[in-house]
């Protein structure tokens, strides 16, 4: 298996879209699936599907040792020091929301102050704003430069003996920037305060470590990466993760209960109240070993030729607007002037080109932009050029049907 | 490209009843705030009560500028009881494209405007 051959191990590329080939640019969404996961999940319903830490027959103990497979191979691939610092949740968004209502709820008083970047999606900045609502905390944003990476000269002002987390993205998902991580948390630390980091957008696309990186916590969801959907992923150090109240209470997350009261499992597994998404945990494991096998340095580069390409052509087009921070990784946004996002995504879903338009969950990032809406080509290790190719002849298309020239 | 036709785009170029009017009977304003689409709407009545002149002004996609200007035209005259009901059937066949669920929010933003006018609080009527 090799990159230059890679789309047919995906089922979804034999569709047509509006008699099309599906050119699929939206993986800042979701990515696709290959066989190899979709397998997994099936192999698992029709073998092994028990419920888990439960059962002493054969099938739970075999779910079991599946669902705990892959959060070894979670640990490995992040290269967290132990696979008790890894719990499962349904997504991204919920594994920040743990942070924020167990960590946060025990650490945030009154008059503290959270940071959260300019580029945050909604899931890394909803959840803080209800914190520091409900604590009397005050939340700053650390702003961007005019070239669109994070203010760093900002960010070293804002941080002070008051902040006691920072929140920030490794990758944005509508423009791409990737913040300095290291510098941000080293500097973070030197102030006593803890880093909240959603990798969402990067973990699939270039290689993590949670440890060389210095991360408090580092959320993520597996359907980004070639996983199914409803599973997530949060990363904290042991340390703190064992200090850290449940989030959510009931089967599964105690060792002993009487009615009054019950003694709560230790870390992660307190963390993972009722019955988990157990199928779709045990095929995530076949999704991190196909970009094990593919290798992330690869996929890394892949992406860059492919947003490189993007990039030159858009460039051909004067009415276009494209956001190229310098920093920028897997995905490409741009505006095109007079015509709405809106419709340009129509259009090129006309062509079987599947792009995301409009604000991306992360409304006030586009505010910042200057712009109403974007439309943004996100994409992964089975883009090819010719999908590049594609996606230009759909953007001459809009042009075509508003009858206006690219070239003014 | 059915959603495209020529009357979308040709409403889309030169809308009808843009601007705003001089003395206006009511100002109503809608949004689609996921999209950015935007339609701020005048409106004068007549003494009985019926739409006599209206003008907007908005930014937004194609279908949601057209679907305004389409529905600017036919409004020209109607009373309280048309505009009531005016339905979401109504609008998809005055601008006579296919539109994909996705896409219906944006056709009837106009639709949302024209109601708004005669919203107890905006009415003086």
């Amino acid at each position: 298996m090799t990159i230059e051959t890679i789309k047919k191990e995906f089922p979804i590329f034999s569709r047509r879209i509006n008699g099309k080939p599906l050119v699929y640019l939206d993986n800042a969404s979701t990515s696709q699936k290959p066989s190899a996961v979709l397998d997994a999940l099936t192999n698992f319903y029709t073998t092994s599907n028990a419920n888990i830490h439960r059962g002493i027959h054969t099938l739970s103990e075999e779910a079991t040792e599946r669902y705990e497979a892959t959060r070894k191979s979670v640990a490995r691939f992040i290269n967290a020091a132990v696979a008790e610092e890894i719990v499962f949740t349904k997504n991204c968004t919920e594994s920040i929301n743990l942070v924020a209502r167990t960590w946060g709820h025990a650490s945030i008083r009154r008059g503290d102050h959270i940071l959260v970047s300019a580029l945050e999606h909604h899931a890394n900045l909803i959840p803080w704003q209800e914190l520091a609502r409900k604590k009397h905390a005050k939340l700053f944003v650390i702003p961007l430069t005019s070239s669109f990476e994070l203010d760093m000269e900002a960010y070293d002002k804002l941080l002070s003996r008051k902040t006691k987390i920072v929140c920030v993205t490794t990758q944005s998902n509508v423009i791409g920037t990737r913040p300095p991580m290291k510098e941000m948390i080293k500097k973070a630390h030197a102030v006593g305060a803890r880093v909240m980091v959603d990798g969402a957008q990067s973990v699939g696309h270039q290689r993590t470590d949670v440890v060389s990186m210095g991360c408090d916590f580092f959320a993520f969801s597996a359907h980004k990466m070639l996983g199914p959907t409803g599973v997530g992923v949060l990363y904290a150090d042991y340390d703190i993760l064992e200090t850290l109240q449940p989030f959510l209470y009931g089967g599964d997350m105690v060792t002993s209960v009487e009615r009054e009261h019950a003694v709560y499992r230790d870390a992660p597994w307190r963390f993972e109240a009722g019955t988990p998404n157990i199928a779709d945990v045990v095929a995530f494991r076949a999704a991190i070993e196909f970009l094990e096998e593919i290798g992330m340095d690869t996929i890394e580069s892949h992406d860059a030729r492919c947003v490189a390409a993007a990039r030159e052509a858009l460039a051909g087009f004067a009415r276009v607007r494209v956001f190229a921070p310098e920093s920028g990784a897997s995905c490409v946004a741009f505006t095109v002037d007079g015509i709405h996002p809106h419709d340009v995504a129509t259009i090129f879903n006309s062509e079987g080109v599947a792009i995301r338009s409009g604000l991306h969950c992360a409304e006030p990032l586009v505010k910042d932009l200057g712009v109403p809406a974007l439309s943004r080509m996100s994409f992964y290790l089975y883009n090819t050029m010719e999908d590049v190719a594609v996606a230009r002849q759909a953007l001459e298309k809009v042009f075509r049907i508003f009858s206006l020239t690219s070239n003014p | 490209m059915d959603l495209y036709t020529e009357t979308i785009l040709d409403h889309y170029e030169h809308p009808h009843h843009t601007g705003t009017l001089a003395s206006p009977d009511v100002h109503v304003a809608e949004y689609n705030l996921l999209c950015g689409d935007r339609i701020e709407l005048d409106c004068a009545f007549t003494n009985k009560g019926a739409i006599a002149d209206v003008a907007f002004v908005g930014s937004g996609c194609a279908l949601s500028q057209a679907g305004m200007s389409i529905l600017s035209d036919w409004s020209i005259g109607k009373s309280r009881n048309d505009i009531a009901a005016l339905s979401h059937d109504d609008v998809q066949s005055m601008i006579g494209s296919p539109i994909t669920p996705a896409r219906l929010k944006c056709a009837l933003l106009g639709l949302g405007a024209l109601k708004r006018i005669y919203e107890p609080y905006h009415s003086n009527s």
